[in-house]
């Protein structure tokens, strides 16, 4: 007869199984079981956060810097419902998490008990899928599909809702079955037909463009590399949204940048005026497309990916190819060789004059601002962190909003899984626990929070986790005082009227991280800010660094509301000319 | 929004809007039917009727049938979404004008009033195979099984007859022949 465990046990034997080495959380009344047994499980780490929403991130920025699912233990009522934004913020950005929350016990769901909440019924529309278990028996069998749930087709959320007396009673363990199928959900549902049909596309194409996104992140590192094999095959150019930044080299002369919103001037007039996009692991996001009726009107539309509802969802696409971004790439990348062994030199002359095209539009200098010897320019600091720092492997997460766009468009990624920030739900506060959650799966390498002095007031108390655990994580935060995108849009959509997008009495920061025992700098002026980059980066200790930044600073270029890509604001000097009319103020 | 100028609105453009019936087949497990509303719900997706029961026993497999209505684009982000859900198995999708499918709902009537008019009344549902399921000297309960339009348009025909009370299921469907849907 096979031993029993307890359900707690079996929480934890079912995280050895499926190789967790690390969980974010926090206990309580409902999950004291599950705590009770932590000691006996020596291979898994538990990292105690301040707060359930910093597991939840941290968890995230655990997931998206190595790849592996990242794993939250948190109690009933209160705990769980703090870890919904995470798990929101998850859903949204597509990464895989496995949330462990305890419940009531049984007899008492339903009962409006302390501390109980319809945690399954709250956490439904924001997971993959979630279950409450109420038989002890099938505790290991749901946590076992819940790891697979989470990492397989469209990565995501799951949640696994456990009442208190289940952790108690014992049973039988069931290891993971082997090759489980998601009731015959498979992932790759193209055939050499559609693949042909492409590469029929990329050679009849004279203004093709790359628009790839997280998904080829998602997919593996593998993925990134065939990526960066078809496009130096192709000699197309390049263009990433937000999420994709990092899986094809930011300095390659291919790379037109990212597109979108705040977008360069040539990705996105190159996406308006092509005549081939093909959209390898990108969803279409609102950001991204513009004007969706004047959505690059004359091209043709390949969608790759592993979603099939993400096919024809804003924009109808000419060719779909449903399945995982490595597969397909690697079948498009075999087909070429055999069929069009040539590609390049074939294509070269037909792409030249499109080449000539984005050149003009690249000269524009779309990212260009006005420096100042006075005050330190929010661009310019991250111009100088990018350059103290691209040779050190670095992993940036960020917070929401200006300093989020600028991080994106002056910091460059040369690998994927290197840049962790929140898109799809725009979570101010993410970038600080995310930057928890990367320095625990990767203790040797430098971890920045490219941060806006708002957004970390939100999770700032995740500083004190970073302290506990020696995590020596930088938060770089521009710090112009101001909610400064919502200022940004007050000045340019809401006459100027500033309403509650200042804030006064912020704490001063140097202090702060003194408070909580880690190293706080501060810079003032453009001459002394690269020797206190250097001083942040020599100090293995967290540190806060309080940038100060020109506080009235925008952020440009951007596709103003109402306006398709090639309509875009480039700065300052560009803004007399196209003012945003009263319309499109009203409708962003 | 007549000439929308934003970049984050849907379309303007007036496509038509059909009605579709959606069958689910799903496991019959604690929420299932939660998570299917909730996704129409949460998605802006409209439900005009819904029915549901167990199908099989053994394999615990429930039917849910949802009539619903939308432009050819939403129709399918319905179906593609539907099949991303865990506990679902296959979707169904058709046309409600599809001569290869039946469309069946059930409704039962009370009827109050004297005999005259109860006797009218199941005359009126002739067409629509009426059992008479309960009788008293003042009252009648009568079943049919029609298509959901004949049930609206029963609905407020016995009207004049002393119809008190309407109860109706929703519809459930069918394939014609001998295929199933696979």
């Amino acid at each position: 007869m096979s031993k029993l465990y307890s359900g707690a046990e079996i929480v934890f034997k079912c995280m050895e199984d499926q190789n967790v080495d690390h969980i974010f959380g926090y206990p309580g009344g409902a999950v004291l079981p599950i705590y009770d047994e932590l000691q006996n499980f020596k291979s898994i780490k538990h990292v105690l956060v301040r707060h359930e929403q910093g597991a939840g991130h941290a968890a995230e920025g655990y997931a998206r810097s190595s790849g592996k699912p990242g794993v939250i233990l948190v109690t009933s009522g209160p705990g769980a419902t703090n870890v919904v934004t995470a798990l929101t913020d998850a859903y949204m950005d597509s990464i895989p998490l496995v949330c462990i929350s305890g419940q009531v016990p049984t007899h008492l769901i339903g009962t409006d008990a302390f501390q109980e909440c319809d945690t399954t019924g709250i956490t439904r529309p924001c997971t993959k899928h979630n279950w409450l278990v109420k038989d002890i028996n099938d505790l290991a069998e749901t946590i076992h599909k819940a790891f697979e749930v989470a990492t397989t087709g469209r990565p995501g959320p799951v949640l696994v809702d456990i009442p208190k007396d289940i952790q108690f009673q014992k049973t039988k363990y069931k290891k993971p079955k082997k090759e489980n199928k998601l009731n015959g959900k498979s992932h790759n549902h193209f055939n050499q037909n559609s693949i042909d049909q492409l590469i029929d596309l990329m050679s009849k194409s004279s203004k093709p463009i790359f628009y790839t996104g997280g998904g080829v992140i998602n997919s593996g590192p593998k993925a990134s590399e065939l990526l960066r094999e078809l496009v130096y095959a192709t000699g197309f150019p390049i263009t990433s949204t937000l999420q994709g930044l990092g899986s094809f080299p930011g300095d390659d002369n291919q790379f037109l940048g990212m597109l979108g919103m705040h977008g360069t001037y040539e990705a996105n007039n190159a996406m308006h005026d092509c005549d081939l996009m093909i959209n390898i692991g990108a969803r279409f996001d609102d950001r991204i497309t513009g004007k969706i009726d004047e959505f690059s009107p004359k091209s043709k539309k390949v969608h790759i990916d592993i979603d099939p509802s993400s096919i024809n969802k804003n924009v109808k696409v000419d060719l779909a190819i449903v399945g995982d971004v490595k597969t397909v790439l690697s079948s498009t990348l075999k087909s070429l060789k055999q069929k069009k062994s040539k590609f390049l030199k074939s294509n070269k002359q037909k792409t030249s004059k499109w080449w000539e095209k984005i050149q003009k539009w690249r000269s524009v200098r779309s990212l260009d601002y006005i420096g100042s010897e006075e005050t330190i320019k929010p661009q310019y600091a991250i111009e100088r962190l990018y350059e103290l720092t691209k040779d050190k492997d670095s992993y940036i997460t960020t917070e929401v909003g200006q300093h989020q766009m600028w991080a994106a468009q002056h910091y460059k990624f040369n690998k994927p899984n290197r840049w962790m920030t929140s898109g799809g739900l725009g979570t101010m506060g993410y970038g600080l626990p995310a930057a928890v959650g990367v320095q625990v799966a990767h203790p040797k390498k430098l971890v920045i929070d490219i941060a806006g002095e708002a957004s970390v007031l939100m999770t700032i108390q995740e500083m004190s986790t970073a302290v506990q655990y020696n995590l020596p994580i930088k938060i770089f935060i521009l710090n112009n005082q101001y909610m400064g995108m919502v200022r940004q849009w007050q000045e340019l959509l809401h006459d100027k009227n500033y309403s509650e997008s200042y804030t006064a009495a912020l704490p001063d920061f140097v202090k702060l991280a003194e408070a909580y025992n880690c190293v706080g700098i501060r810079a003032k002026t453009p001459e002394e800010l690269d020797d206190k980059i250097i001083e942040m980066l020599n100090t293995d200790r967290p540190v806060i660094f309080d940038c100060m930044v020109d506080k009235v600073e925008n952020c440009f270029p951007m596709i103003p509301s109402g306006k398709p890509h090639n309509q875009m604001i480039l700065g300052p000097k560009d803004q007399e000319s196209k003012k945003i009319t009263g319309k499109g103020k009203s409708l962003v | 929004m007549p000439n929308s100028k934003s970049a984050y609105s849907f379309s303007n453009k007036k496509e038509k809007f059909d009605t579709h019936i959606i069958v689910v087949w799903v496991d019959n497990e604690a929420g299932v039917l939660a998570r299917v509303v909730g996704l129409f719900s949460g998605r802006g997706y409209n439900i005009e009727s819904l029915a549901v029961a167990q199908v099989d026993e053994k394999l615990k497999i429930s039917r849910i049938t949802i009539v619903t209505t939308g432009t050819p684009q939403v129709v399918n982000q319905i179906k593609l979404q539907l099949r991303k859900l865990v506990p679902v198995h296959k979707v169904a999708d058709f046309k409600r004008e599809d001569k290869a499918v039946i469309f069946k709902e059930m409704a039962l009537f009370k009827i109050v009033g004297p005999n005259n008019k109860l006797e009218g009344a199941l005359k009126a549902c002739k067409k629509y195979n009426p059992v008479l399921l309960d009788k008293t000297k003042k009252s009648n309960v009568i079943q049919i099984t029609a298509l959901r339009r004949e049930i609206d348009k029963m609905s407020k025909d016995l009207k004049k007859f002393g119809l008190v009370s309407v109860s109706r299921t929703g519809a459930v469907a069918m394939t014609r022949g001998a295929d199933i849907f696979k």
